[in-house]
């Protein structure tokens, strides 16, 4: 079981990068805990300074921008191996 | 970072690369065609098809509108389009490690060049205020930074060098240098540390950070950048047509020498004013430069039009409210005070040389 975390205050890109990973998690029949962290203190302790950020089993895999649908279900395919 | 090399660019291999430098080769082209053609053409339809007088004030405010249009659309869209892909080699990760651990003064000149080369949105001020700070950048450096990201605004450099020439596009830039620089140095004179927020200080900084732009392709760089061209037209034109039109109204309508009198050179409290009704006003520098370039041609003064336009762009409601979040009412009172002084100081200094 993966463990995903959208870095972001809440803002649309948040938003979208969310519904396109539970999108892509979807397609690829994987089943993952999706959570959104908000506060900035965590958010930068991550090294992030640009969100939207997807963390995986609390490693940053994509930071500042909205990845593609197949960048994302390729970012996925790696981290759950 | 773990991620492989993005799989649109990888697929391709060779044959995507050179495609697509045709491509982009034969866009410049058209692109240059169609710069070239922007104001025949427009002196055909509006004075020749449509048979307005070029004297008329409806005939040269719809000449205006017309073909100011389509010369800021084009500009904007080759100017995003080249910076993003420039810029998409420098990151706001590297920036903070280019800056860290250095003495200020020096750091604040590079901070706020930085601010102008770095890809970065106002949207994530916030945690990059935090970021840097956590990561031990002087407070002053990053306030420098914080200052020039969007007071030198790229679009409104090439914007400027589009209608006024190199020489005010160049003083626009140095005079938002120093600006940034001397603002912030001023700020870290005072220390500011007690009116930061003090979760700003208990962050910890876990790991490395990220380096989103390392594994880049070319092909990544340049569908960033059409992207990015997309992102802000779609954001830009309602300001960019609200702007065009007023400016159209002005150069039709309003008389040559209208603001001579209010805002001329003579005026010496011109620049005074311009930032007094600037800093409250939000608009992006596309949207405010056709209405700078009508002020400027109906006899604002120089530094005056200039000091309205880099008060509307640098500092703007929203972006103080996000600063709130990190800095206390004290600092963000300095902030916004030091940088409008300073703006005030480059519009008399315009007047006064030019």
């Amino acid at each position: 079981m993966m463990f995903i975390k959208i870095l972001g205050p809440g803002c649309v890109n948040c938003h979208t990068l969310e519904q396109l990973t539970r999108d892509a998690l979807a397609d690829l029949h994987l089943t993952a805990e999706i959570s959104s962290v908000t506060d900035y203190p965590t958010i930068v302790a991550y090294g992030v300074m640009t969100t939207p950020a997807l963390v995986v089993d609390d490693r940053v895999v994509l930071a500042g921008r909205i990845p593609t649908a197949a960048q994302l279900r390729d970012l996925l395919t790696t981290a759950a191996d | 970072m773990t991620s492989r090399s993005i799989p649109s660019a990888a697929v391709g291999g060779w044959r995507r690369p050179v495609t697509q430098g045709f491509t982009l080769t034969a866009v410049a082209w058209l692109w240059l065609f169609a710069y070239q053609l922007n104001r025949p053409w427009w002196d055909l339809v509006v004075y020749d098809w449509l048979g307005l007088d070029e004297g008329s004030r409806l005939g040269s405010g719809v000449h205006f509108f017309l073909y100011d249009s389509v010369k800021i659309l084009l500009l904007l869209t080759g100017i995003i389009f080249v910076v993003t892909i420039a810029r998409s080699y420098l990151s706001l990760e590297r920036t903070r490690s280019l800056l860290g651990g250095r003495r200020e003064g020096v750091a604040n000149l590079a901070a706020a060049g930085l601010g102008v080369a770095t890809p970065f949105c106002s949207c994530s001020a916030v945690p990059a205020f935090i970021g840097f700070v956590a990561a031990g950048v002087p407070l002053g450096v990053t306030l420098s930074f914080l200052i020039a990201s969007p007071l030198i605004n790229e679009v409104a450099v090439v914007l400027l060098y589009g209608m006024f020439g190199a020489r005010i596009a160049v003083l626009y830039v140095a005079s938002g240098l120093v600006i940034a620089t001397v603002a912030g140095y001023i700020l870290g004179r005072v220390s500011p540390s007690r009116w930061v927020e003090d979760f700003v200080y208990r962050t910890t900084l876990r790991g490395a950070a990220v380096m989103p732009g390392q594994q880049l392709t070319w092909s990544d760089r340049v569908i960033m950048g059409r992207e990015e061209v997309a992102t802000i037209l779609r954001k830009v034109w309602p300001y960019l047509i609200v702007g065009i039109g007023l400016g159209a109204v002005i150069h039709g309508w309003a008389p040559a020498d209208f603001f001579t009198a209010v805002a001329g050179p003579d005026n010496p409290f011109g620049p005074l004013v311009a930032v007094a009704i600037g800093v409250p006003l939000y608009s992006n520098a596309a949207g405010i430069l056709p209405l700078v370039e009508v002020l400027y041609a109906k006899g604002m003064a120089i530094g005056t039009v200039l000091a309205f336009m880099m008060s509307v762009v640098a500092l703007s409601l929203p972006e103080l409210i996000l600063l709130r979040r990190v800095l206390k009412p004290p600092l963000l009172a300095a902030f916004v005070g030091v940088v409008a002084t300073g703006i005030v100081a480059t519009g008399y200094l315009f007047n006064a040389i030019l």
